[in-house]
């Protein structure tokens, strides 16, 4: 059984069809890669997966759980939609830092603010096994100071793996565009997230940029991290992904292999979307 | 007419006028915000009644809204000035205005800035990119946390100029309370022109402190923004 399955998504905009049926899914460990032409649904399909945009039809199971059904009876409540997302972490082409927030509070703002989610939860329990009042808030104290040390070390880990931990006091507007990418990808890391989602991650960078990026989404992948991402790097996707998915006007046109797909492509489309892509390699 | 007399009677008009200022501020700023809420609501009857209302409020002067508050009721309000007047000797006015005067002129002002200041709320909170609320979404943030954590204060960065021409606009505004009998500063002053003409000017020095006062908060609090970009 697949890790992540989606079945038969559909989505449209007012009268425009963006996703017309799409089925994808991938094991645990896996990298996929979505290439396609622009306006091809590749954004709205990662937005879909996050929950940030619904589905008009179509089913999705993560690690066995059903995360999306179409057919529910009942829509899921703010706090239900807000678990769900956080088993997937995205990151997006234009980094969508917070400016008002160094690098270091950027990672650790989101595992802060679910903590409370936490400490309340953790409050609850204790007053169920009816301890004294002293004892619970001590207890929770304990239990904060804990918490709040993990959070901080996972983020001192997270910015030495993007190589970034001379920064942790730097705002946004101090760095440069791949140094706020790597970031963001450390923020979304910071949550744990079972799959983490790219949307053209270095779209929005110079070529020089670019690499130092890739780098770390390489670095993410030998830990056999379970990603999606979106690219236009061909070069990139062949050599990171365990499968690439092209799709062109809202359907997957073709999958397999990263090197049947570049390689051997069938579909006219692709055939076409390839030679595009490398003609503007050659320029 | 001494100096010092001078000065007594002025500082006392200006009193009222300080009271209505931050009164005024206040409450016209958590109203603003949720006058801007509804105006962005997405459910249309509310949004457009909103805009309607602002419309309203932001399209007919200021003096003609402190009439209408103040006059409609008129009886009341003037129930309310004698009964603390004869119980507890509160007068605001040299012909009768009393609390009630000042509760209708401070009603007046304060739906009249919170009309003003949600319309800068709502261009403030409309100009952070969607990103900013997806971002915080995928982060597992709950709306109130987006807004409080992440939005607010990106959008304080952003209207400061804004909102500081408008409080500045505030102090100054305050002056038509003596349009329905308040004793503010300028009415103080014109109390001496029989006599003298120096307390005008007198009096204008006092804006001019206080708005310089707060200049130099409003650069000040700018400053401390400035060191993130948005
Ligand atoms: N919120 C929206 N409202 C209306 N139309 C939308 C919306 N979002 C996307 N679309 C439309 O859906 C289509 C697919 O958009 P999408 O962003 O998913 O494409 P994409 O494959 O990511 O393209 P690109 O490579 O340019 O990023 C486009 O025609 C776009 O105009
Ligand atoms: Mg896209």
């Amino acid at each position: 059984m697949a890790y992540l399955s989606i079945e038969n998504f559909y989505k449209s905009f007012g009268k425009t069809e963006v996703l017309k049926g799409i089925n994808l899914s991938m094991q645990k460990g896996e990298v996929v890669s979505i290439i396609g032409s622009s306006g091809s649904g590749k954004t709205t399909l990662l937005r879909c997966i996050n929950f940030l945009e619904t589905p008009d039809n179509g089913v999705m199971t993560l690690d066995g759980e059903l995360l999306f059904n179409s057919n529910a009876e009942k829509k899921d409540g703010d706090m239900a939609l807000r678990n769900k997302r956080l088993n997937f972490g995205l990151v997006f082409q234009s980094f969508n830092l917070f400016p008002q927030y160094n690098v270091f509070k950027n990672i650790t703002l989101a595992p802060t603010l679910l903590l409370k989610d936490k400490i309340k939860a953790y409050k609850k329990q204790l007053q169920e096994e009816k301890l004294s009042r002293k004892e619970i808030s001590s207890k929770i104290a304990t239990f904060k100071e804990a918490e709040k040390k993990a959070i901080d070390k996972d983020a001192e880990e997270l910015l030495e793996k993007i190589g970034l931990t001379e920064k942790r006091n730097s705002f946004p507007c101090e760095l440069s565009g791949g140094q706020c990418q790597r970031v963001a990808i450390a923020r979304a890391l910071a949550l744990k997230p079972k799959i983490l989602c790219f949307d053209e991650p270095t779209s929005a960078l110079d070529p020089e940029l670019t690499g130092e990026v890739l780098k770390v989404i390489r670095a993410l992948k030998d830990e056999d991290r379970t990603m999606i991402i979106v690219t236009h790097e061909m070069g990139f996707a062949k050599n990171v992904s365990d499968k690439i998915v092209f799709m062109a006007d809202g359907v997957i046109e073709e999958e397999g292999a990263p090197k049947d797909v570049i390689e051997n492509p069938k579909s006219e489309k692709l055939k076409t979307f390839l030679h595009g892509v490398t003609n503007k390699d050659g320029e | 007419m001494s100096f010092s007399y001078v000065t007594q009677s002025l500082l006392g008009g200006f009193a009222f006028t300080c009271l209505l200022f931050g009164l005024t501020l206040i409450m016209s700023i958590p109203l603003g915000l949720i006058i801007s809420f509804c105006s962005m609501s997405k459910f249309k009857p509310l949004s457009f009644i909103t805009k309607v209302f602002v419309w309203i409020i932001r399209g007919v002067p200021l003096m003609l809204q402190i009439f209408i508050v103040y006059f409609l009721p008129a009886k009341f309000w003037g129930e309310l000035n004698r009964y603390y007047y004869f119980t507890y000797g509160i007068q605001f006015g040299h012909n009768g205005a009393g609390i009630g005067t000042f509760i209708a002129v401070v009603i007046a002002f304060v739906i009249n800035y919170a009309a003003y200041f949600s319309e800068i709320f709502r261009g403030g909170i409309e100009s952070i990119s969607a990103g900013q609320y997806e971002a915080g979404k995928v982060l597992g943030m709950t709306k109130t946390q987006i807004f409080f954590k992440i939005v607010l204060l990106q959008v304080v960065k952003r209207i400061l100029a804004p909102i500081s021409n408008e409080v500045i606009t505030l102090v100054k505004d305050t002056a038509l309370s003596n349009t329905v009998g308040i004793i503010e500063i300028i009415l103080q002053a014109q109390l001496f022109t029989e006599k003298a003409i120096w307390p005008l000017f007198y009096s204008g020095a006092f804006y001019l402190v206080f708005v310089g006062v707060l200049t130099l908060l409003f650069g000040y609090i700018e400053k401390k923004l400035s060191y993130f970009k948005a």
